[in-house]
This record gives C-alpha cells, sequence and structure tokens, in this order.
C-alpha cells in the first residue's frame, strides 16, 4: 500500500535554548496511510507535528509537505492539514456549532458548504445535541470532539492528530477509530497519529515510528519492527512489548 | 489578507458582548453627556439675552461642567480604554490554546495582529464618534447654537487625533500581550507605563527644568523662559502633554500656539494679540501639526515594534 512520500523529513532538528528537542530526525509519511507516531512524553512528538505544520521554525534540516516548504508556503501546507492539537483550546464563549463556522471562515469556505459540512462533522463526532450550547459548559470528552469536528471540517489531505481518543469514553473511543479508518479509505486522508494507547495503533496503524528523546530509533510497518526486535515468526505480539523492547534498550 | 476579515468581524462582536466594553461605554457615555449638559446650561445662563458668538459651541467641549472639561475627561480616560481594548489581545488568546489553533488554519500570522488593533480602532471610534455627536446634539438643545462648517472642521480634527492619541495605548497594551504570558502582568504593566509617561514625566520634566536653573534668582524672565523651554522640550516624551497641547489648540481657536503662555514672545504678550480674534482652523491645523505627526509615529512604531516581535515569536515560547 505503500505510494509516495507525502511528508519527508530529512535531519529536521529543533534546540530550545540549548535542549534538542528533536534530533536529525529522518522520517517519511506516504500518502493514504495512518502513520502511528510513538515515544515517552518529552521526546519530541508535538514539536515535530509542530514544525510540519510550519508553526515552529526548524532549527536544521528541511521538511516537505507534498513537496512544498511549510516555512515558504505555510498557506498551502495549513490548508492541507488538519491540526488536532494535544491541549486544545477553544473560545468558551461561542457555541459549538459557531466555533466550526469560524474555523470554516478562517479557511475561506462558502457559508453554504460551510453548514452542510458543521452539520456533517457534528453528526461524525457525535455532539449535534450540545452543538448550540457554548463549549464552557462542554465536558472534557466532549471538547475532544469538538476538536475533531474542526478538523473534518477542513475535510484535509492530511490529518495530525496528538492524542485523540484522549478523555474520550470507550465507545467514543472505537467511534474515532473507525471514523479515522473510514476517513482513510474513503476519502484517501493520510493521518499522522501520536498516542501513547498502543493498542489503539496497533489496530489501525499500518506504520510507527518510534520517537526517543528526540531521535527517531525505528520506522516501519509494525510486522516487520515486531521481526527484527522480537525475532518472532508466527507468534502473536503486542505493540506494547515493541516499544517496551526499545525503550529499555535506551 | 487571508483571514483578516475573519478575524476582525469575530474581534469586534467580542468587543460589543464584553461586559468590559458595555461598562465602560456606559460609564463613558455618562459622564460625558453630564459634563456637556452642565456646561452648556452654564454657558446658556451665562450667555442670557446676548448674541452668542459662533465659538460657543466648542466651549462645550472645553468649559468645565463638572469639576472637568469633556476634553479633559477624554485626556485622561481615554488612554485607559485603548489599555482595556487591547492589554489581553494575544496573551487570553495564547493561554486559552486557541492561538496555536488560529495560526494553524490557512491565514497570515500578520491578519491576526493587525485584525484585533483594527477591531479595537473601530471600536475606539464608534465611541468618540458617538459621545461627539451626542453633544453636539445636546449642545444645540441646551445652548440652541448650530456649530458652523468651521466648528465642524474642528471637531473632526479632535477626533482624528483623539482616535490616534487612544490607539497609541491600544499600541501598547498589544504589544505588552506579545511581551508578557501573563494577563494580569500585561495589564499592571500597561497601566503602569500609563501613569508613568502621562504624569510622572510632566512632574519629571518640572523637576529637571527646575534643577538645571536653580542657580538663577527666581524673578530672573530669561531663567523662567528657558525653564519653560527645557520642561516644554522634556514634556514631549509625554503623549498626555502633546495630545493635550493639539487639542487645546484645535478646539480652542483663540489659542494659537501649542506652547506656554511663558514662552510666547514679549511682543506679542504685550500686544495680547493672543486673546483678540479666532484663528481660522487651517491655521490652527499648521500650529499643532508637529503634535499630531509626533502622536502618530508614536503610535505607528509601537505598533511596528508590536508586529515584528509577534512575526518573529516562537509559538510555543514564553
Ligand atoms: N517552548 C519550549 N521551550 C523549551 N523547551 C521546550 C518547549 N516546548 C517543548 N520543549 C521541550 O521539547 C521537548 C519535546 O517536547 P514535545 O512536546 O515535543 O514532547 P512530546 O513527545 O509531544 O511529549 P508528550 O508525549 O508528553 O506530548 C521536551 O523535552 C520539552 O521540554
Ligand atoms: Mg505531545
Amino acid at each position: 500500500m505503500a505510494q509516495e512520500p507525502i511528508i519527508e523529513a530529512v535531519q529536521l532538528t529543533k534546540v530550545y535554548n540549548g535542549h534538542t528537542a528533536v534530533d536529525h530526525l529522518d522520517l517519511t509519511v506516504y500518502g493514504g496511510e495512518i502513520f502511528g507516531f510513538l515515544g515517552p512524553n518529552g521526546a519530541g512528538k508535538t514539536t515535530t507535528l509542530l514544525m510540519m505544520l510550519g508553526l515552529t521554525e526548524p532549527t536544521g534540516g528541511t521538511v516537505r509537505v507534498m513537496g512544498l516548504d511549510p516555512a515558504r508556503h505555510p498557506l498551502e501546507v495549513k490548508a492541507s492539514i488538519g491540526y488536532l492539537q494535544e491541549n486544545m483550546g477553544f473560545y468558551r464563549d461561542l457555541t459549538g456549532r459557531q466555533s466550526l463556522a469560524y474555523i470554516a471562515e478562517l479557511n475561506g469556505l462558502e457559508r453554504k458548504i460551510a453548514q452542510e459540512r458543521i452539520q456533517e462533522a457534528l453528526e461524525a463526532v457525535g455532539i449535534t445535541a450540545a452543538a448550540d450550547k457554548k463549549v464552557v459548559t462542554y465536558s472534557r470528552g466532549m471538547r475532544q470532539r469538538l476538536g475533531i469536528a474542526e478538523v473534518l471540517i477542513k475535510k484535509p489531505r492530511i490529518a495530525f492528530l496528538d492524542e485523540p481518543t484522549l478523555g474520550l469514553d470507550p465507545e467514543a473511543t472505537n467511534r474515532m477509530i473507525e471514523l479515522i479508518k473510514d476517513l482513510c479509505r474513503r476519502h484517501e486522508m493520510t493521518v499522522v497519529l501520536s498516542s501513547h494507547f498502543l493498542n489503539q495503533i496497533q489496530k489501525i496503524c499500518q506504520r510507527v515510528g518510534i520517537m526517543i528523546e528526540g531521535k527517531l530509533v525505528a520506522q516501519g510497518p509494525i510486522e516487520q519492527l515486531a521481526r527484527e526486535k522480537l525475532g518472532v515468526g508466527d507468534r502473536t505480539y503486542t505493540l506494547e512489548e515493541i516499544y517496551m523492547q526499545y525503550f529499555q534498550e535506551h | 489578507m487571508k483571514g483578516f476579515v475573519a478575524i476582525y468581524r469575530k474581534e469586534l462582536s467580542d468587543h460589543f458582548s464584553s461586559y468590559r466594553f458595555l461598562i465602560l461605554f456606559a460609564l463613558i457615555a455618562m459622564v460625558s453627556l453630564i459634563t456637556a449638559y452642565l456646561a452648556g446650561m452654564n454657558m446658556a445662563k451665562a450667555l442670557e439675552g446676548r448674541v452668542k458668538p459662533s465659538t460657543v459651541f466648542l466651549s462645550l467641549f472645553t468649559a468645565a461642567g463638572a469639576g472637568f472639561s469633556l476634553v479633559q475627561f477624554v485626556t485622561f480616560f481615554g488612554p485607559l480604554l485603548g489599555l482595556l481594548l487591547g492589554f489581553d489581545a494575544i496573551n487570553r488568546e495564547r493561554n486559552e490554546g486557541t492561538l496555536s489553533k488560529l495560526l494553524s488554519q490557512p491565514i497570515y500570522r500578520d491578519a491576526v495582529i493587525n485584525a484585533k488593533f483594527s477591531a479595537a480602532v473601530t471600536m475606539i471610534a464608534l465611541m468618540l464618534a458617538a459621545i461627539i455627536l451626542v453633544i453636539t446634539g445636546l449642545g444645540m438643545l441646551v445652548l440652541g447654537v448650530v456649530p458652523d462648517a468651521e466648528a465642524m472642521g474642528r471637531l473632526v480634527v479632535y477626533f482624528v487625533i483623539s482616535v490616534v492619541y487612544i490607539a497609541l495605548w491600544l499600541a501598547v497594551a498589544i504589544l505588552l500581550s506579545i511581551l508578557m504570558r501573563s494577563v494580569a502582568t500585561s495589564a499592571l504593566a500597561s497601566l503602569a507605563l500609563w501613569i508613568f509617561f502621562s504624569f510622572f514625566v510632566s512632574i519629571g520634566a518640572n523637576a529637571v527644568a527646575n534643577s538645571l536653573t536653580a542657580d538663577a534668582p527666581p524673578d530672573d524672565p530669561a531663567a523662567i523662559v528657558k525653564r519653560a523651554r527645557i520642561e516644554n522640550a522634556l514634556s514631549v516624551l509625554s503623549p498626555m502633554v502633546l495630545y493635550t497641547n493639539a487639542t487645546a489648540t484645535i478646539v480652542d481657536p483663540t489659542r494659537k500656539t501649542t506652547r506656554s503662555v511663558i514662552q510666547v514672545g514679549m511682543m506679542e504678550q504685550l500686544s495680547m494679540a493672543r486673546y483678540s480674534g479666532p484663528l481660522p482652523l487651517d491655521q490652527s491645523l499648521l500650529v499643532v501639526l508637529p503634535n499630531i505627526v509626533f502622536l502618530i509615529c508614536l503610535t505607528v512604531i509601537c505598533f511596528a515594534a508590536s508586529y515584528l516581535v509577534f512575526m518573529r515569536q516562537e509559538i510555543r515560547s514564553l
């Protein structure tokens, strides 16, 4: 299923006041795949996503998103990436629907198209009933769902989902996983998913990258990593085993 | 300008629906109405049965009603309006996590700051225009004088200078909201700056002037003039002084200089030309032009500084 690369990072580096957050990272994400981005807290996953979005300037190295440099073509890159932040914020005094309408307006969507997409997105994440309540009154999980809806209305070619299932109830988590799979299959969306829930990643990701202390220590299909690290043939393995193996080596 | 319109609209509606703005507007409207009404009543009584000179209309703005005049009121509280509209412009969004969401949409980064500044300036202009119009109406009712083209022109110039003056403090507040992460800190810092430049600079200018001319005898006219000169030169650092001098000359056609009485030439003082006959508007404008230019420069510098800092700022830093 591996086709042509849609995101390519070469020797990507980010230094925050003397502390290297991302260290000469080489990473390739292929079009249409779901890429799992793993690593302990503070490994540099969010920093990497921010550099690929063009929100943070790399200290060194290059990124290309659909062949474009995010620093040179910020609008094109941002228009085609939907970004779900790890600690996303909302305008408290807007309702869910108004928040989505604002995002749609910022993306230059026509009013009519925007309304359709908002309705679709609200239904997809299951917060239609609360759509006209202010965001202040939302629970943690409802905000998370609204955040995902904000990504959906852009209909982006690429989605960066930083901890998308954090705070969701089990039913919503399953629904989210199905939704991501579906988007990928039907709309050929590429998804980069950063998460600490390894069993979810194992369920939906074709390829994963494991990042530890700013370095990408592994990258590839899960089976391949399992063969390399655990040396298993037909034995069942979990992503968690692989991850712990890498983690202990460092 | 991708994104400008969307953000501008949102900012405006935020301002209109915020209690902060409504309370402020109610307060300013009330004070200015009462002041102008009292001033108007006093004048109507004083001028009863006499032909009213055309300049009387402008006196509505300069005559003290309840202890202070409208022009003085705007001079003191206008900056507060600017500060209140801007002190949390950027850092609130940064703290709530909406700034990075905004910037991850396909908009130019400067659209954010341009739209926020423009929306706040729009609010300032609307507020001032409303006050000036209401007082004009009130003046026609109480005094029975219709402002002539000249008076209207002066009011328009007064309006423009005032918007620039308040926008200067808005720009200062926005700059601080970019530089400081905490909303409370930027609020305090902007208040401190306002107090410093509005009050202490003139007090400081006075002290410096006094100490520089300390060895001259107190009644030496040359020393008095020198002291006034130094004070005047230093006070240029205070936007409040710049603004006061500019507006006083604009709304009072009999004033012919932005300088203090002491600094006016001997001959001019003797002839009392200063108090005879009003100055035409274009002449008044010429007199205050340096002040206006200086105020605009200060505003532009402050805004440019916030612009530069914001464009280069690391999204996760501070
Ligand atoms: N503004 C900043 N200034 C200095 N250092 C920073 C800044 N932001 C992040 N860092 C550092 O960069 C490193 C990587 O952070 P990052 O947020 O990318 O980690 P992460 O992999 O997303 O972690 P998590 O799983 O907890 O979300 C951390 O060591 C962090 O301390
Ligand atoms: Mg993170």
